[in-house]
């Protein structure tokens, strides 16, 4: 860590330490909102990797005599129209949500920061980089997500690939954005001038400097993921129907939602629930990491 | 404009899918496909297909689908009716309503009314459309049978009967990016509310709201034009998926179908006039700019 961070570190270390109480009560207390984001992200993740034993039957059997029934005791949230019961494939279609949201997250984040920190530091590069993003972002990213998909055909790699590519171009204004500022920074100076190489200067000093925006759009860019995952399986370009998705789900209910309003209804809560756990973490941890911006919002 | 151009021919030119073998079906021979592909011009080399493809654009001529023959031009003016009036009234009750909301809780902040809304703009953000059509649908029109549960009533039918069957898209499509304005709108009124020329305002015995709407939003408007302006992506996006669940025949389902059939000519002019509207739009945003705040000069 450089020295200029290392000093400004410094007189907040006692601070912290000096809040109130500590503990997991105190931090409820104080982030009362981020608490029940991840309070809720956990209970979600709970319940699909727990779906086997939450007293579901197989997510994907047809059973021709049990179609279209509304919700009861056997069948919680309903079946659908080929008999598949929406209680089990919703439980299990939460890991496919979840597990593209994080991986997208990751990967998006991975991406952008290494091209932003180029694009950042070397003038040359940042021409063409900037130019190129700019174009993407200029692409509504279902456009450019459904037009990747067709490319790729529907599978759960390309499903990850066709949502992570519309988000990079964001990573990498941030990104960019940050290091245009710093690079003037005397401290960067010094370090040049004591003969660091490009790669030493862009990781060491520049890199850790943009982790804490850096990880509020990656819960930003997670929730998006989920969203526009569950648009592609509704739209029919997602995760191939058979596997359960949310939106694989709501698609399969389209045509009967007169009928059939459960099919919707149900994976649309569970949906919306996660994607509001995970907005709710992405506000209490912008509020966190930059309190000049916590007092406006 | 020029790389969103290369960026989606190159997109849909590198995908494995040969349309060529696509339109000639499971029984075609190798040559048929062969043939059908020389027809399409997919024979020559990729950089002449796109020097002939840009070239066809400037005149105007987006091509021809490959499904229905049909020119890609004329088929997007059949389409671009309900898109046009369901993206123009959303961007109207949005920016109608999210603005004064987001005033609202600035001027009450830290008081339930501020908290609510807030508690909304959030909620709002985390429905995804579809989810949110599919509500406004089962208790609008299906249990209280209010409006239209579908479709679309073009505008020469009258305005009004247009206006009911597009209300409920408009709401379902809006709620984000009112959750957005609305936020903005708030944070950036919070920031300029606590500069000295309000409380100047203030002391010379203006009305609360003249201060707020007279005095500080216009110097709070930037930001809030801005995310009308990159907003628009979304907007667009949430058309295509609005389109569906509503059953509007519009450029959204246009460019669905033509996806699910690897109609390569649609797609592609699809996304590059809608990255035009939102290069133009932008624009615009820049020029408004200039009104909004005398300094800013280009």
């Amino acid at each position: 860590m450089s020295e200029a961070v290392a000093v400004a570190e410094g007189p907040a270390a006692p601070r912290a330490g000096g809040r109130g109480p500590r503990g997991p009560m105190a931090f409820v207390r104080r982030h009362p909102t981020v608490a029940l984001g991840l309070a809720l992200i956990a209970v979600m993740a709970a319940l699909s990797t727990l779906a086997p034993h939450l007293g579901t039957v197989d997510p994907i059997r047809f059973s021709p005599a049990q179609r279209m029934r509304p919700p009861s005791d056997r069948f919680w949230f309903g079946t659908d129209s080929f008999g598949r019961d929406v209680y089990s494939r919703t439980m299990y279609g939460g890991r496919i949500s979840l597990i593209i949201g994080f991986s997208v997250a990751l990967l998006a984040t991975t991406a952008g920061l290494a091209i932003g920190l180029v694009a950042g530091y070397l003038r040359t590069a940042d021409a063409i980089l900037m130019r190129l993003m700019d174009g993407l972002m200029a692409i509504p990213s279902i456009l450019l997500a459904i037009a990747i998909i067709a490319i790729t055909r529907a599978s759960v790699r390309g499903v990850l690939l066709a949502i992570t590519v519309p988000e990079i171009p964001r990573v990498v204004r941030l990104v960019r954005g940050v290091v245009l500022t710093l690079r003037e920074q005397p401290y960067v100076e010094a370090t040049r001038a004591l003969g660091s190489g490009i790669p030493r200067i862009l990781v060491r000093h520049l890199l850790p400097n943009t982790l804490a925006p850096l990880t509020v759009q990656a819960t930003y860019i997670c929730a998006v993921a989920i969203l526009i995952e569950a648009a592609l399986g509704f739209l029919g370009a997602g995760t191939p129907p058979e596997i359960p998705s949310w939106g694989n789900i709501m698609a399969e209910g389209r045509t009967n939602f007169q009928v059939g309003p459960w099919m919707i209804l149900f994976p649309g809560t569970f949906l919306a629930v996660v994607v509001l756990a995970v907005n709710l973490v992405g506000d209490g941890l912008r509020d966190l990491l930059d309190p000049r911006f916590a007092r406006r919002l | 404009m020029g790389v969103v151009a290369v960026i989606v021919f190159l997109l849909l030119h590198l995908a494995p899918g040969d349309p060529a073998a696509l339109i000639a079906g499971d029984f075609a021979t190798a040559e048929d496909i062969a043939r059908i592909g020389k027809q399409l011009g997919l024979d020559r080399p990729l950089h002449i297909q796109f020097v002939a493809w840009v070239g066809q654009i400037l005149r105007g001529d987006l091509g021809t689908s490959i499904f229905s023959h049909l020119p890609v031009t004329r088929l997007i003016h059949q389409r671009v009716e309900p898109t046009v009036v369901l993206s123009v009234t959303t961007l109207v009750i949005a920016v109608v309503l999210a603005v004064p909301i987001g005033v609202l809780a600035a001027w009450r902040a830290r008081s339930w009314v501020d908290r609510l809304v807030m508690a909304l703009a959030v909620c709002g953000l985390s429905i995804p459309v579809f989810v949110l059509g599919y509500l406004l649908i089962y208790l609008f029109a299906i249990q209280l049978g209010w409006l239209p549960v579908q479709g679309y009533v073009s505008l020469t039918e009258g305005v009004w009967p247009c206006l009911r069957s597009i209300l409920l898209p408009s709401l379902a499509l809006g709620s984000i990016y009112m959750a957005l304005i609305a936020r903005i709108t708030r944070a950036s009124l919070l920031e300029v509310l606590e500069e000295d020329y309000v409380r100047t305002a203030h002391a010379k015995g203006l009305s609360a709201l003249t201060v707020v709407v007279g005095h500080a939003l216009r110097n709070a408007s930037i930001p809030i034009v801005t995310i009308i302006g990159v907003g628009l992506t979304l907007l667009i996006g949430g058309v295509v998926i609005t389109e569906s669940v509503f059953a509007i025949p519009g450029i959204g389902r246009l460019t669905v179908d033509a996806i699910l059939r690897r109609d390569y000519p649609i797609i592609q002019a699809v996304i590059l006039l809608s990255s035009g509207v939102y290069v133009l739009v932008n624009l615009v945003i820049d020029l408004v700019y200039t009104v909004l705040d005398p300094r800013i000069r280009y």
